[in-house]
């Protein structure tokens, strides 16, 4: 772990199936559940509810990607912790199968109106893919919060 | 006695054919027993995580008193009321072959219902083939099933059945939920195990967190969007960790024991083997002394 003051904070993603990234990094951007928010090396001792979204991380002045689908986030002595339900590097992103995903998440809600097809599941997995190609650099990236304001309300 | 050694050749041929698939079944069963620990392994950075979490939450929000959230939804998941119905979910495998896993697990179960048969009337919940057969057997009452399980623990499986669980405890179906399984310790060894899921209590070790970290525990946590929001949140995904562990370590267990019972079977249709072999050698030598006797006895005879 980063000595407190170096200018660097951990951050640590887990699931349940495995330890995602553990790497020291200048700052972090994450999905809060009332919006997006950046974190600093020296932050105060915070507990953050995290829903479907990017997670940016800078590191040498550029910044890096994973997708998340919802979780937790923690802060405590410039180290952070992810605790995803899923999450992948962008890197390790399959954009193919992310973008069948989505096409395939569109089709289910195009049919919502004649069909009782769960909504807020297709819902859920039309934004996990739209977020997963946004993690790989596959879609544009838009400004935080806008792309979520274009659907229809979740929840 | 010509007959006695080919009846003999043919047991052993027997033998050998069954040893051959006990050995495969013990070879398939280390394979996925190296996976399932392997699994187990990587699951608990989580629900270390999970539960430091938790109970940093509970002590910031003063959860003794038991006033947690303006809604309620949280206490009723961690207050104790009653007992009038539980639940035991049974968790064991789906194949058998496996020595006495299943069996231990039931019968600790089955234990448990009659110890508190009475006052609480008691429901399953199985979870695997085995369990499941056994207890709509006997007519016990099922109020929910996983079956099959499969042969690796997902978190999907895990979530499914925490949600169709805790749903049986909000409602007010059962008010005290127990998980039995199988803890892996080694290879040879698992211990059949009962453990309370709902109401929550506190994660355990806090004890010992509280004595080593008096003062450290006391820092304060800003809480986004608040404390009671992060809390619902967090509950269902702790009972999620909870179940998914208790899964691996079904598993786990369940690969082991198989592993175990098979090699014995394999090492015992070896001495059957060995045992028949010499037999089938010593029937063989006193034909063919036999026959020359008598070989020898016609040739005196023509004399």
């Amino acid at each position: 772990m980063a000595p407190a003051g170096s200018g660097k904070i951990r951050l640590e993603v887990i699931t349940p199936e495995r330890v995602v990234l553990g790497e020291d990094t200048e700052s972090i951007i994450v999905p809060g559940a009332r919006g997006y928010m950046g974190v600093l090396p020296g932050h105060a001792p915070m507990v953050v509810n995290l829903k479907i979204g990017v997670v940016k991380f800078k590191q040498g002045g550029s910044y890096r990607r994973l997708s998340v689908s919802g979780g937790f986030f923690e802060v405590a002595e410039d180290k952070a912790v992810i605790l995803a339900e899923t999450a992948e590097r962008g890197e390790e992103i399959d954009v193919n199968r992310a973008k069948a995903a989505l096409e395939r998440a569109r089709k289910r809600l195009a049919a919502r109106r004649d069909a009782t097809v769960d909504a807020a599941r297709a819902e859920a997995s039309l934004q996990r893919a739209v977020t997963r190609l946004r993690a790989a650099g596959a879609a544009p990236e838009k400004v935080f919060g806008q792309a979520e304001r274009e659907r229809p309300e979740q929840e | 006695m010509a007959a006695g050694v080919r009846e003999l050749r043919r047991r052993i041929r027997g033998f050998k054919n069954t040893q051959q698939i006990t050995k495969a079944m013990k070879m398939v069963a280390a394979a996925k027993l190296l996976k399932a620990q392997e699994r187990a392994t990587t699951a608990r950075p989580y629900a270390e995580k999970i539960d430091a979490m938790l109970r940093r939450v509970l002590a910031a929000h003063g959860a003794a008193g038991g006033k947690l959230d303006g809604t309620g939804a949280v206490e009723a998941l961690m207050v104790e009321r009653p007992v009038n119905k539980v639940i035991y979910v049974v968790l064991t495998s789906d194949r058998g072959l496996s020595g006495s896993y299943n069996a231990n697990i039931i019968r600790l179960a089955e234990a448990q219902v009659k110890e508190r048969q009475g006052t609480p009337t008691a429901s399953i919940v199985p979870v695997g083939r085995k369990a499941f057969d056994y207890f709509a057997k006997r007519h016990y009452d099922i109020v929910a099933k996983h079956v099959p399980v499969g042969d690796e623990a997902t978190f999907a499986q895990a979530k499914q059945i925490s949600s169709e669980l805790t749903a049986l405890y909000a409602s007010g179906t059962a008010d005290e939920v127990n998980l039995v399984y199988s803890e892996f310790v080694n290879a040879m060894t698992y211990r059949p195990t009962v453990s309370r899921l709902f109401p929550i209590g506190r994660p355990e070790g806090e004890a010992g967190e509280r004595a080593a970290a008096p003062a450290g525990a006391e820092v304060d946590y800003i809480y986004e969007p608040s404390g009671p929001e992060v809390l619902n949140a967090l509950l269902p995904r702790y009972v999620q960790v909870r179940v998914f562990r208790a899964l691996l370590e079904a598993r786990a267990s369940e690969h082991g024991a198989r592993m175990t019972a098979m090699g014995m079977a394999t090492d015992n249709a070896s001495e059957m083997i060995e045992r028949l072999t010499l037999d089938m050698n010593r029937a063989r030598q006193a034909a063919i002394t036999r026959e020359i006797a008598e070989i020898v006895g016609g040739a005196e005879a023509l004399k």
